[in-house]
């Protein structure tokens, strides 16, 4: 099993599409057409080939699996891949949106195709090479290398103002970027060796601690993005092409959580147990402020952007309150936000390739003309506002619950952005679709087309099928988040032990929140 | 010693090779006056490949030449092989510009082999006296080729400039030099290093030692020493501002390295401030002073004062790993250098060069592998990975973070996302913006050549990066190792 490099494959088999598009033909027709089949074909085979991983993959144990390590940079930085339960799903996550760009793309998408195909087939392989990589320098080359064919995505494709977007885009990431570079670098030096495994059984003191999570969480947070520094995002997103803005949604700001879980838990538990309270405040601010500021948005993309803020406070919650609940509701909030905000996404780009305008206030009545649109929409609405029988029910449900372990307070305050989250939700849905279909322009818009239904259908069938049957997922992350979350636990406790404050921490500190779910913890 | 022996010419081989062959391409060119460019020229590159092969074959292992006054070790093979390289591209990169713009004397390339003479001394040199040697050949030379359009008044003006301000660089280092040896007694390194330890170092030593310190400084184009460098290569016709930003950078670097680590290798903490001071504004300003150019070359001389400060960091942590940085840093950014400024070669349009940035409109429509190249060499020299120039960048951050220099590399990096800003907006000029006139001549085949190699190694040096890093450790190892040894006396 392990003979064949799957991930390695996996991981460049995109660029292996992206040179055969680069050498083919140039002329203009004849050269599109040509690239959009080939970047269909290589995302769907690499989709094909992933599936490969999640068959084989062995959730029984919290090893890294289908492991390959070569020589590299000399000494202690190497070439490691490897996949756990929290990495292998979006590995799967990325490939499945992929084939789906390119059919978003198809028409969307008529000048200079060749180059966007080739853009979006390098940026896969490099957002998969993230996943993968279980070296912390080879982590830091893909996670960096995505700026640059994202910012030539959203710069050459992208809207009227999309200069600036894509300057913002790419300096903030980089700005938060180059923080967690030199901690990689102080790592480095410090335990001689950049091999994720290695550093997670690597004590780093408790001072140490504070000053690295801080510079990951630069990184991670800008990526994520949380509040305050989530500015790029609506920029972006309004700017960016359709596919653009799904990739960004679906895949791009998991990079920031999936960096979290796979880092700072793990490798900085004091300093992540010590920075939690402002975690959670933060996350509450993205939950409720931006939910609030979505509902006076006239930009329908815009809207979008400021939910996944929103979606995203869930996962940060979720994740540092470290518990089983709200670690396993987060990685799951991540995979279910991929598919359905990707899925939003494109049905803005649906209207917009009829209309080219993203004006909420253009459009209105239009499930007069579009009966299955307005289904489709709906279902993905509800979704969004976390509708139970949808898969954005669980990881919010299950990042709450993990929450209110921990923190009751912010626990309510985030339940109460479910509230906001239905307001902006449904408010959007009523004014696009419902009411009457007064404007001219409209009367002769088209329901969705058969390449539009193919695009969107896996989606809804992803939303719905994890809505009501969420075990695959589960059975995958499982043993790895116990083995994460118990490693975390310990940690804590023998740094509680080491300060003398034996057993009197979680008592005295937490009993006004924690002492009733605790018992109820237990028994599981 | 007996007097009658002559002194083994072992280390000095591809100096001596040099300097005869650079005479003889002189009468060669003389005899067969000006059309002998294009032959003068090869046979110049075929010089370097030369003196490149020769200083390869020499021994891994420290040696003494001329009585200590020079040395030749893995380190200075290493500094020399990127200077010939440096060297012959810069050549290659000039031929077919020369004849275009009728500047085709054959006295280009015998003066750059002279200049080239001069910083192999350099690298070599164990001695005040050596270093000055090299030094002044290099630059008397340097400033005979940056006014080299004679007829054009922006040139000889940089010429002039050069000179004037080069003179008064070397005037303080000779000063430098005068006071070390009036407080040590001597002017070879390690009995200067022996003379200048710890709390015992006389202030006149200190004192010599900055001046030397800001003489090196103005060689390297570091701030406060760098108001030449933006005139100087605007000035100057293109292919010398290559050779300018690349091979004589170097050579200076490897001095800086040189007078630091072999002659006060005790006074690390007295040099270290210093050299974090200048490493830091060099950076800033380098970020800063670029945002508001239009002209590509002054663009690039900003950058590379910029550059002059990321590799003055690995320095400027004084340890072997940082050395071994600043060699990586210096490999990466002659190739870069060298690719950018094949791209700007390209920048011609029928009236004659265009300097521009904004002419670069839309260059991804007409001319799609040109604009992807030049792209990629500027994210590379923004440090993003997976391009060559993230590795240079990491290197010397990872020796500074090792030596405790957080201020510096938190403002280093800082400095870098600055940088990137610039770089970018060159990028969105060529892939955003709608075309402007389109270049019509069409790169000469040398240059394309140049091109293809440069952009082949920034593009996929990620794929096995461990040769050079590790002839890099080997040449950094060599030196600190060196200094270890003058320490324990």
């Amino acid at each position: 099993m392990s003979e064949v490099p799957i991930l390695s494959l996996v991981t460049f088999l995109p660029l292996i599409g992206a040179l055969l598009i680069f050498l083919g033909p140039n002329d203009e027709e004849a050269g599109a057409r040509s690239a959009r089949s080939m970047a269909l074909w290589t995302t769907a085979f690499t989709f094909l080939i992933s599936l490969y991983i999640w068959v084989t993959f062995d959730s029984t144990t919290a090893d890294l699996q289908m492991v390959e390590k070569y020589d590299w940079l000399g000494g202690a930085i190497n070439y490691h891949m490897g996949v756990d339960g929290i990495s292998m799903l979006f590995i799967i996550l990325t490939t499945f949106l992929m084939p789906l760009c390119i059919l978003a793309s198809w028409t969307s998408i008529t000048k200079r195709v060749k180059e966007y195909m080739i853009a979006f087939l390098v940026l896969e392989a490099l957002v998969i090479g993230v996943f993968c990589a279980q070296d912390l320098v080879l982590f830091y080359l893909f996670f960096e290398g995505g700026l640059i064919p994202m910012f030539l995505i959203i710069g050459v494709w992208g809207g009227s103002n999309r200069i600036y977007a894509s300057f913002k885009f790419f300096l903030y990431t980089l700005l938060g970027s180059v923080l967690m570079l030199l901690a990689i670098m102080y790592m480095y030096n410090e335990a001689g060796t950049t091999d994720i495994p290695t550093l997670m059984e690597f004590d780093f003191t408790a001072d140490v601690q504070m000053w690295l999570w801080l510079a990951f969480f630069a990184s991670f947070a800008v990526k994520m993005p949380m509040w305050p520094v989530h500015t790029w995002l609506p920029d972006a997103h309004v700017e960016a092409p359709t596919a653009g803005s799904v990739i960004l949604a679906g895949i791009l700001l998991k990079l920031g959580g999936y960096g979290f879980i796979r880092f700072c838990l793990p490798m900085f538990p004091i300093a992540s147990d010590f920075f939690s309270p402002m975690v959670f405040t933060l996350s509450v601010i993205a939950i409720v402020y931006t939910s609030i500021v979505a509902i006076v948005q006239e930009d329908m993309k815009k809207l979008i952007a400021y939910s996944s803020v929103a979606h995203m406070g869930f996962v940060t919650m979720g994740l540092f309150a470290a518990t089983q609940q709200g670690v396993q509701g987060a990685v799951f909030q991540m995979l279910s936000h991929g598919w359905i905000s990707g899925a939003l996404f494109l049905c803005v780009g649906v209207v917009y390739d009829r209309m080219h305008t993203r004006e909420i206030a253009a459009y209105g009545g239009l499930v007069h003309r579009m009966p299955v649109y307005a289904a489709v929409f709906m279902l993905f609405t509800m979704a969004n506002v976390g509708l139970p029988g949808t898969s954005g029910f669980v990881g919010e449900f299950l990042t709450i619950v993990g929450t209110f372990q921990v923190s009751t307070t912010t626990a309510f305050v985030a339940a109460s952005g479910v509230i906001f989250s239905a307001c902006y939700a449904l408010y959007l849905y009523r004014r696009v679709i419902f009411g009457e279909l007064d404007k001219d322009t409209l009367k002769s818009i088209t329901d969705l087309n058969r390449r539009e239904v193919l695009t969107i259908a896996p989606l809804v069938v992803a939303t719905l099928f994890f809505g009501v049957y969420p075990l695959p997922i589960f059975e995958v992350t499982q043993v790895s988040i116990e083995h994460l979350v118990s490693g975390y636990d310990a940690a804590l406790q023998a740094h509680n032990a080491s300060l003398g404050i034996v057993p009197e921490p979680a008592f005295t500190f937490e009993p006004l929140t924690t002492t009733p779910p605790a018992p109820a913890a237990g028994h599981h | 010693m007996e007097i009658a022996n002559l002194p083994d010419l072992g280390p000095i081989a591809s100096e001596l090779t040099l300097a005869i062959g650079g005479m003889a391409l002189l009468l060669l060119g003389a005899f067969r006056g000006d059309g002998a460019l294009r032959l003068v020229g090869y046979g110049a590159v075929l010089l370097f490949g030369l003196a490149a092969v020769l200083v390869i074959g020499q021994p891994n292992e420290t040696v003494l030449g001329f009585h200590g006054a020079i040395i030749m070790d893995p380190f200075a093979k290493f500094m020399k092989v990127l200077i010939l390289i440096g060297s012959a591209v810069a050549v290659i990169m000039s031929l077919n510009y020369l004849e275009q713009e009728k500047l085709d004397r054959f006295e280009y390339p015998v003066l750059i082999v002279f200049a080239t003479l001069g910083m192999l001394m350099m690298v070599s040199a164990n001695d005040l006296l050596a270093l000055y040697m090299g030094l002044e050949l290099q630059s008397l030379a340097l400033y005979v080729v940056a006014s080299f359009n004679r007829d054009s008044l922006r040139s000889t003006e940089s010429g002039l400039k050069y000179f004037v301000l080069g003179a008064l660089a070397s005037g303080m280092l000779l000063y430098g030099s005068s006071l070390v040896y009036g407080f040590s007694g001597t002017t070879n390194f390690p009995s200067i290093a022996e003379a200048a330890t710890g709390h015992g170092m006389p202030l006149g030593i200190l004192f010599g030692m900055v001046f030397i310190l800001a003489g090196l400084a103005f060689k390297v184009s570091a701030v406060p020493f760098h108001m030449w460098t933006p005139d100087v290569y605007e000035g100057a016709p293109t292919p010398v501002t290559a050779f300018f930003a690349a091979a004589p950078k170097i050579a200076a670097i490897a001095l800086f390295i040189r007078v630091m680590m072999g002659a006060f290798p005790e006074a690390v903490a007295q040099w270290q401030q210093v050299v974090v001071f200048i490493s830091i504004a060099s950076m800033v300003l380098g970020a800063f002073a670029a945002i508001g150019q239009r002209n590509i070359k002054r663009l690039m001389a900003y950058s590379s004062i910029g550059h002059m400060g990321f590799a003055l960091v690995g320095l400027a942590s004084g340890t072997a790993q940082g050395i071994q940085g600043v060699l990586i840093y210096l490999s990466i950014y002659l190739v870069m250098n060298a690719g950018v400024f094949c791209c700007i070669l390209a920048m011609r349009r029928a009236e004659g060069m265009v300097e521009n940035i904004d002419e670069l409109a839309g260059l991804s429509k007409e001319r799609p592998v040109l604009a992807f190249v030049f792209a990629m060499f500027m994210f590379s020299l923004a440090g993003i990975p997976p391009l060559a120039g993230f590795f240079a960048k990491f290197y010397v951050f990872v020796a500074a973070i090792d030596a405790d220099l957080y201020a510096l590399s938190v403002i280093g990096v800082l400095s870098s996302v600055v940088g990137a800003f610039y770089y970018l907006r060159i990028v969105k000029i060529m892939f955003f913006d709608e075309p402007a006139e389109p270049f019509e001549v069409p790169l000469a085949r040398e240059v394309s050549i140049v091109l293809t190699l440069s952009s082949l190694f920034t593009i996929f040096f990620f794929v096995h990066p461990s040769t050079l890093i590790s002839l890099a450790t080997t040449a950094a190892a060599s030196l600190s190792s060196g200094a270890v040894a003058v320490v324990g006396h």
